[in-house]
């Protein structure tokens, strides 16, 4: 039987009589890794919260190391040893490593004079055990994510950590970052600590997790070791169904030819040639850093092209910015959501129709407000967007239903070409599905499809076509029926494929 | 964002999201008991009068506001349209033509902010803070640093009326300053560049990835407080009989006053124009309570700050707690 250093039980949390916890345990064990896994809203980071001394807890207990504990702040919660390494991290960015590593803790001497000799030191000895030969004094901005994301962990361990919770390491890190990471993990583990790895990547549970913790509107599902586990189940548990099929294929006629890019090269890209056909969809594969989201960002007019050119519908066309772009009916749904897809502060109804509201003008130049309701509702039906009402401001959605109101923008501009940049990003597995089906039924109704994509069983479940880019060029261009992982990693790290 | 509306709310939910009312309404009542002058027919028009002024630059500082940004020159832009205005007025100009110009001088005075911050990338503070100065300058450089007088043609006393007349017992300024506010509130909540402007202060990013030219965006907004300053040097030009060399300095700090009072956010993408006028009446009323109660001029600014103050915090804890 394993050490449980952590135990919550019977944990209820409500916010103003809405209960988003309802009588969870969980479990950390010593020296393991667990996983808590569950779709967006399930109350994962609620549960995190809670332990951490971030929300007090409607009523259950907390046991560290088999002592009742109540932490009020998160201060407290560090105290006893729990860090939590947030998603987005937590690092001053115009600091050094060093600064980070003991920000708030800085050794100091009489007067209060920081003693940096002893600080830069010290942060090289952590930052030597995960194996990073940074300077310490390097200011934190210019160094990878992949490292900053070792920098929390060389602060967490810096605070003596016995539990160290990590909230979607992976997001941003390249795939060698995240093997590095993962080496990290494996070590930490071995040395006897306690982690908590929260990831919407199943195959990375698979790889680096003992036991998995599913969570589903609040309410524990159930916690399995993870020998007694596979993928499908683990789904299964996250959205209380049978997922018959992740990724739902519909064949198309696929037309004539669409969009054509001849040659495109800018700072970003290097002489990128393709055709794009009516109801047709292009995967675009590659690592991260290989220059898929600027290909997509330059057509669509963000980025200048130096030089090539880019033909619709057979005719060059001269784009240069987003405006000219949808002008031409070419639409981009951007990977990062928060930062240029969608304005969080606003409603459905405006963030629906903000690049379209020259089509809701009425006679004197006044938006047409019954319009617009018309079309975001009509919006939240088809593509069943989960809100309040249409007047919810964005921030309060969650990241699948977001994703859904931007495609919605995206959509009302009825688009010929509709550039996809990682549309699944941040988004639960349920909604995953439901994003597939429409990017399907799009392509049903004769839209041109480029779905940039750093997942490859997505490139591989829903694409025609898939290309794939090596640093800023078109590596290869496989037809789906010959597209394996294999075949495109190998275009991917830019070797020839024998 | 359209709170305007009352329709199927009740007074607390309407009193809970508006706290700048309530303040408003707490400063009224106190005031009544403490002077019986103050709810009086000629003390109202008097505070409105005297708070029309701050109403429409702060209703130019508004849309500044709301896309992030500021416009600290408006102070200077109201000194020297005002002057330009008045010698204008004295050579003996068509009065129409007089009020033309002098907004069309704001306007281009404005669009030059707006170069330097959106083509400039200049910081808002830094930009105007920049325009500010010079143009206090340019006017103590025209004027010679002395009033000039509206007076000395036939059209001056109609100028003047501008400031200083009534319509059915209301003074003019008043009026200026509710078609000013009522163009202001269809602009943001029924156009399309009222739409984008909030926009633009939410998310410049996403702004500009749904195809909307965000400089434009900020040539407008600019533009807007420009036009609105010099509306306001006309009016006290006109209420004066003449165009003071430091007419208008520190104007813009009460400007920005009544639209932070207003429930206006810092960082743009949160505030209404309604907010705003509560928030001029708010100070318009603390000016003519303090000089009522024969505050001395010195405690008057304490008096003031600490309202100020209480009225941005009631505001703040409202929107954290949830």
């Amino acid at each position: 039987m394993e050490e449980k250093i952590v135990s919550m039980e019977n944990i209820i949390k409500e916010f103003s009589g809405v209960r988003v916890l309802d009588n969870v345990n969980f479990n950390i064990y010593k020296g393991k890794i667990m996983a808590l896994v569950g779709e967006n809203g399930a109350g994962k980071s609620t549960l995190m919260k809670i332990l951490t001394g971030v929300y007090l807890r409607t009523s259950g207990k907390v046991l560290f190391d088999g002592e009742p504990v109540d932490f009020n702040t998160t201060k407290e919660s560090q105290d006893k040893g729990i860090a939590f390494i947030h998603q987005e991290l937590n690092l001053v960015r115009d600091l050094s490593i060093g600064e980070n590593i003991f920000l708030g803790r800085e050794p100091v001497g009489p007067g209060g004079k920081i003693k940096w000799r002893k600080l830069f030191d010290d942060s090289r000895e952590w930052l030597t055990k995960l194996g990073l030969d940074e300077d310490p004094r390097e200011l934190v901005k210019n160094i990878s994510v992949g490292k900053q994301q070792m920098i929390e962990i060389a602060k967490a361990l810096s605070l003596d950590a016995q539990v160290i919770i990590m909230d979607e390491p992976t997001g941003a890190l390249t795939m060698s970052e995240t093997e590095r990471l993962f080496e990290v993990v494996k070590e930490l583990r071995e040395a006897g600590h306690s982690i908590v790895y929260i990831s919407h990547r199943l195959n990375e549970i698979f790889e680096i997790c003992d036991h998995v913790t599913v969570l589903r509107d609040g309410t524990l599902v159930g916690e399995e070791p993870i020998e007694k586990l596979d993928e499908d189940r683990i789904i299964e548990m996250m959205v209380g169904r049978k997922l018959s099929e992740q990724y739902p294929r519909v064949d198309t006629e696929i037309g004539e030819v669409v969009l054509e890019v001849k040659g495109l090269t800018n700072r970003f890209v290097e002489n990128v040639s393709f055709q794009l056909r009516k109801g047709e969809i292009l995967g675009v594969a590659g690592l991260v850093g290989a220059g898929r989201t600027e290909l997509a960002r330059t057509i669509y007019g963000v980025y200048q092209p130096e030089s090539g050119e880019i033909l619709v519908n057979g005719s060059p066309v001269s784009i240069k910015s987003p405006k000219d772009a949808l002008k031409n009916g070419i639409a981009y749904l951007s990977e990062d959501r928060k930062e240029n897809g969608i304005v969080l502060g606003m409603d459905l109804v405006e963030n629906v129709t903000l690049a379209s509201l020259g089509n809701y003008v009425g006679k004197i130049g006044n938006i047409d407000k019954s319009k617009e309701r018309e079309s975001t509702d009509r919006y939240i039906k088809s593509m069943s967007i989960k809100a309040a009402g249409r007047n919810q401001l964005l921030q309060f959605l969650s990241g699948g239903n977001q994703q859904k109101v931007a495609l919605a923008k995206n959509l009302d501009t009825n688009p010929g070409i509709l550039l996809l940049d990682e549309p699944t990003r941040g988004v639960d597995v349920g909604a995953k599905k439901e994003i597939y089906e429409l990017i399907n039924k799009y392509k049903q109704e004769g839209m041109s499809i480029l779905m940039v994509s750093s997942e490859i069983p997505e490139i591989l479940g829903i694409s025609d076509r898939v290309m794939i880019m090596h640093e800023g060029r078109v590596s290869g261009t496989i037809d789906i029926a010959e597209a394996d992982q294999e075949k495109i990693m190998t275009y991917a790290v830019g070797k020839e494929v024998s | 964002m359209g709170k305007f509306s009352l329709k199927g709310r009740n007074w607390k939910q309407f009193l809970s999201d508006n706290k700048p009312v309530v303040v408003l309404l707490i400063l009224i009542i106190t005031m009544s008991f403490l002077s019986d002058r103050f709810l009086t027919w000629s003390n109202i028009i008097t505070v409105l009068r005297q708070t029309s002024i701050n109403a429409v630059i702060a209703t130019g500082m508004t849309f500044a506001i709301l896309i992030g940004g500021i416009d600290l020159s408006v102070g200077s832009v109201l000194a020297i349209t005002g002057a330009i205005a008045a010698s204008l007025v004295a050579s003996g100009m068509n009065i129409i033509l007089v009020i033309i110009l002098t907004l069309l001088i704001g306007l281009v005075i404005g669009l030059l902010n707006g170069l330097l911050i959106s083509k400039g990338r200049l910081q808002p503070f830094i930009a105007t803070l920049g325009t500010m100065t010079l143009l206090r300058g340019l006017t103590l450089v025209y004027t010679q640093g002395r009033p000039i007088s509206i007076f000395g043609s036939d059209t001056s006393a109609i100028f003047s009326k501008i400031g200083t007349g009534y319509f059915l017992g209301i003074p003019i300024p008043v009026y200026i300053m509710l078609v000013v506010f009522f163009i202001s509130w269809y602009t943001l909540n029924h156009l399309k560049i009222g739409r984008y402007t909030y926009a633009l202060g939410s998310n410049e990013e996403a702004t500009m990835y749904s195809g909307i030219k965000t400089d434009n965006i900020k040539l407008f907004v600019y533009a807007v407080a420009g036009v609105l300053a010099a509306l306001a040097g006309i009016i006290v030009t006109a209420r004066l009989g003449s165009a003071q060399p430091t007419a208008g300095s520190g104007y813009e700090l009460d400007a920005i006053a009544a639209v932070v009072i207003g429930g206006t956010s810092m960082a743009g993408g949160i505030g209404t124009i309604f907010g705003t006028a509560i928030g001029a009446i708010i100070i318009g009323i603390l000016d003519n309570a303090l000089n009522m109660l024969q505050v001395s001029s010195y405690y008057q600014d304490v008096a003031k700050g600490v309202v100020i103050l209480i009225a941005v915090l009631l505001d703040r804890k409202q929107r954290k707690s949830r």
